[in-house]
């Protein structure tokens, strides 16, 4: 029984990992880049929801809503103005620079208004714990919710692409931006509408993190981001059923492996997994495989 | 003995058969064209001669000896050196030390040499400066020797790309599309270069050409392939005025 | 030629510049105007300096993108710290500590080429991935690792102190996430420096041997390179190599420069990769002396801004970020070269003859 809880605490951290691997994907897919300040943007996303919440004791849901806006308008705002003009720069190494600089910034804004001293953070969720199996399966209201937001984000985001005619644009976009410009496509625009998504799933995946895990930090943000760039990695970057798989794989092997071998080492075996799985299939899980023409 | 040998050389991708039986005889000193329409296989052959792809079957003879499955780096080492349609030059690097990197294998001095910059390491570079000196003059290049790669205009980055293949001492040199893009007053000046090459280095060329003025004009034997199989093979002459080839070209 | 005697002139232009730094730095000293803060510094610096020229052998030089250099800098740090408290009482401070160097080099080296195995496999932002991988499992098995010493030999543990099992008497050396404590103080500026112009010599006259060719080659690209017979595995993997193993010795100097010696986050995590890289990309992708330069300026810079107190790494963030816009952004690089200072003193550059990228 231990070993399934085990599992469904794995599955439920995976799907904030996958909704952040989300971010970095559809991120990487259209602008080929990696927004090293994503995570940062989960932390700011977190932070309006504890002022609006437990500063000011606002409905969660309007906060939670509140909070995707914030998100959003950063997050494009962020591209507008540090990552567009390098879009064209001689090195692609450039805007990875320039993300990690609005990474310290947004983590520093926080430290000026929040301090460095953690907040607790008030659950959002107020499903009440289920009990199942005679009282020997727990599961939390925030694992329900978290493993629905991500199913339901996952199906919503498939089926824009697939769908809409900005989700279609989306995928011209990261084939070919020149060819897709000569479409008629709004290559600016299709951008800058990726990096509302992605900062807005951002806000989400902040709040189901810090309602699991209520302690909040101007830091918050760094590690569950790297994480979920590994997972983004893991399941092929640019792929969004890829960040999905990744995502949940990397939760259940990080929480098992805490569970089973080592709590200190459970980082350790995650990233060594990753590299293992990279060296058996160098683009990740479902990522593409690009022959370089001769 | 031919320098070089191909018999029966196939390679499929997926179901496709991009190369069939192709078969090729170059003679040492020879001046021989590849050519045939877009998408025939020409530039398949060449990555099968230098080994960017193996071959499902058939065998590749050099001078003699077996380079059939080779990886490249074992290919160039046996005597086959080429160029590419999209010029891929080291663009960061100086029009000198394009072709330094070329005569890697033929002037060395261990790492450590390198590091401590000892009398073998001054000793190798300056022979290995006087060379490459020596080709970029072939191809009029000596005055740009301190350009980056990437600011020579495109006809002095194909003979740049030229004389790179060349300081790696080939027995074999493949130029694909030399002329691309090339106008005909370039065209020309290339035809003399390539026909300087041979006499001077005494250099065997196959090359691939979309040009038939360029083709016609030096090339002593063709091959026409045609959806990667052979349509013709033999003198110029005969072969240009095959009414398969004018076919092949010019459609019914 | 004419072509060598440029590149050794610029050479020597890069190493005159730490040797006057140096100099300047010694005489304030001596002359007592230079705060106790600046001083904890000056080692520190040297540190940055060799690291941020290290990795840009991999990627200005080589053109991979590495963010795991810290790892490697841990593992010369561990390696060279163990070697030296096991031989503290054994050996005169001076050879042991020379040692240590060497020691912790190797170290890194061998860990540089276990990840060229995965170099020569993957491309681009997956490779990066895998030396971010790489440094947090380095980091993260740093601190379950437990070492002790007894008279029976060596004690190896990843659980506690306890399973080591030691005898009455015998002595931890790697105490998990307490790290190792006691090193000898070995590391001093003039050390520090001594390494930083070690470095240099062997990065700058690395780049301008057949091997530096070879490995830029491969940068620039990778077919063609293999096209002229340059073996790319192999020059992948000693651009690794050498990288790590330099990496190696600024780890052993940072271990020999503390008494405490752990691996947090902070000093060997992805951030201090990640600074490095910054290090390598804003003083110029390849261009060794700019990577010097950027390292001291953006590590004092945080001390010089000391007097703004909470806004000083706020500032750090946003000139960082102005630097880059300034400094890759086709627009100003188009604006600054219409209102070069050359330009307008009407000087006509010869703009188009190049220098080794490596010597801009």
């Amino acid at each position: 029984m231990s070993f399934i809880s085990y599992l469904i605490n794995g599955i439920s951290l995976g799907s904030v990992y996958a909704i952040i691997a989300l971010g970095y994907t559809m991120v990487y897919g259209i602008a080929k880049m990696l927004n090293f300040a994503h995570g940062d943007v989960i932390m700011i996303g977190s932070y309006v929801v504890f002022v609006m919440v437990s500063g000011m004791g606002l409905s969660p849901i309007l906060a939670v809503i509140v909070s995707m806006a914030v998100c959003t308008v950063l997050g494009i705002t962020i591209e507008r103005v540090a990552y567009k003009p390098l879009r064209m720069a001689a090195s692609p190494l450039a805007v990875l620079i320039t993300a990690i600089g609005v990474s310290y910034l947004l983590q520093n804004i926080a430290l000026l208004i929040f301090s460095a001293n953690p907040k607790s953070f008030k659950s959002v969720v107020t499903i009440p714990t289920v009990s199942l199996a005679e009282g020997q399966l727990m599961i939390s209201g925030e694992t329900i919710v978290t493993i629905a937001a991500c199913i339901i984000i996952m199906t919503g985001l498939t089926l824009f692409i697939k769908k809409t005619k900005a989700g279609q644009a989306m995928l011209a976009v990261s084939e070919d931006k020149g060819a897709a410009q000569l479409m008629g496509i709004n290559v600016n625009g299709t951008i800058a509408l990726t990096f509302a998504i992605g900062s807005a799933l951002a806000a989400i995946a902040g709040v189901l993190l810090c309602s699991t895990y209520p302690s909040l930090t101007p830091y918050t943000g760094a590690m569950p981001g790297i994480k979920a760039f590994v997972a983004a990695v893991f399941g092929g970057i640019g792929s969004v059923p890829g960040a999905m798989i990744g995502g949940i794989l990397l939760g259940i092997i990080e929480i098992l492996s805490k569970a089973y071998i080592s709590s200190q080492m459970a980082d350790a075996i995650v990233f060594a997994v990753l590299i293992v799985v990279l060296l058996v299939k160098p683009t990740g899980i479902l990522g593409r495989e690009i022959q370089e023409k001769v | 003995m031919a320098l070089l040998d191909v018999q029966n050389l196939c390679i499929s991708f997926g179901g496709l058969r991009a190369v069939d039986d192709f078969e090729i005889h170059v003679e040492k000193g020879q001046l021989y064209g590849l050519i045939g329409p877009n998408g025939a296989g020409k530039t398949t052959v060449f990555n099968l001669l230098t080994g960017v792809y193996k071959p499902n079957e058939g065998i590749i003879r050099l001078d003699d000896v077996d380079i059939t499955g080779k990886k490249t780096i074992e290919i160039n080492k046996a005597g086959i050196a080429r160029t590419f349609q999209n010029i891929r030059l080291f663009k960061g690097m100086s029009v000198l030390d394009n072709v330094k990197a070329g005569l890697h294998n033929h002037y060395k001095y261990s790492s450590l040499a390198g590091i401590f910059r000892t009398p073998a390491y001054h000793r190798v570079e300056k022979e290995m400066d006087e060379r490459a000196m020596e080709l970029l003059e072939v191809f009029e290049l000596e005055k740009e020797a301190d350009y980056l790669a990437s600011n020579l205009p495109y006809g002095k980055q194909r003979k740049l790309e030229i004389a790179r293949a060349l300081a790696t001492q080939p027995k074999l040199l493949l130029l694909d599309e030399p002329a691309a893009g090339m106008n005909p007053n370039e065209t020309k000046e290339l035809m003399e270069t390539i026909c300087l090459i041979r006499d001077r280095f005494d250099m065997t060329i196959l090359l691939i050409e979309h040009d038939m003025k360029l083709v016609s004009g030096i090339c002593q034997e063709l091959s026409v392939l045609n959806f990667g199989r052979i349509l013709a093979q033999g003198e110029t002459g005969s072969v240009l005025n095959d009414p398969q080839v004018i076919t092949a070209y010019l459609g019914e | 030629m004419k072509k060598i005697n440029k590149s050794t002139k610029n050479n020597l232009i890069t190493y005159g510049i730490v040797v006057i730094a140096y100099v300047i730095v010694m005489l304030l000293n001596v002359t007592g105007h230079i705060s106790s803060l600046m001083e904890g510094l000056l080692v520190p610096l040297c540190i940055y300096v060799i690291l941020a020229v290290s990795l840009n052998l991999v990627v200005g030089i080589l053109g991979e993108l590495s963010i795991g250099h810290a790892g490697f800098m841990c593992v010369g740090a561990f390696s060279g710290a163990f070697f030296s408290m096991c031989m503290k009482e054994a050996m005169p401070a001076m050879a042991r500590f020379l040692l240590a160097l060497v020691i912790g080099a190797v170290c890194a080296a061998a860990c540089g080429m276990l990840i060229g195995v995965p170099v020569l496999r993957l491309k681009g932002d997956y490779l990066a991935i895998v030396t971010l991988a790489f440094g947090e499992i380095i980091k993260n098995l740093m601190n379950v690792l437990y070492i002790g010493k007894d008279s029976r030999g060596f004690h190896v543990s990843t659980k506690d102190m306890i399973a080591l099992g030691l005898e009455p008497g015998g002595k931890t050396i790697i105490n998990g996430p307490q790290g190792i404590t006691g090193t000898p103080h070995d590391a001093s500026f003039t050390i520090g420096i001594i390494l930083v112009l070690l470095t240099l010599f062997i990065i700058l006259n690395l780049v301008h041997s057949r091997d530096g060719r070879a490995i830029m080659a491969i940068r620039d690209n990778r077919i063609a390179a293999e096209s002229i017979g340059i073996n790319v595995m192999k020059y992948k993997m000693m651009a690794f190599t050498i990288s790590a193993s330099i990496a190696g010795v600024a780890g052993v100097l940072y271990a020999h420069n503390l008494s405490t010696l752990t691996a947090l986050p902070k000093n060997f995590g992805y951030n201090m990769s990640i600074m490095i890289l910054v290090y390598v990309v804003l003083g110029g992708i390849g261009n060794i002396r700019g990577s010097v330069i950027a390292a001291v300026v953006l590590t004092l810079l945080p001390e010089m801004l000391r007097g703004l107190s909470d806004y000083r790494m706020l500032i750090y963030a946003i000139v960082l970020i102005g630097l880059m816009l300034f400094n890759w952004s086709p627009k100003a690089i188009a604006l600054r070269e219409k209102y070069s200072l050359r330009r307008i003193l009407g000087k006509t550059g010869t703009k188009n003859v190049s220098e080794n990228r490596t010597e801009e």
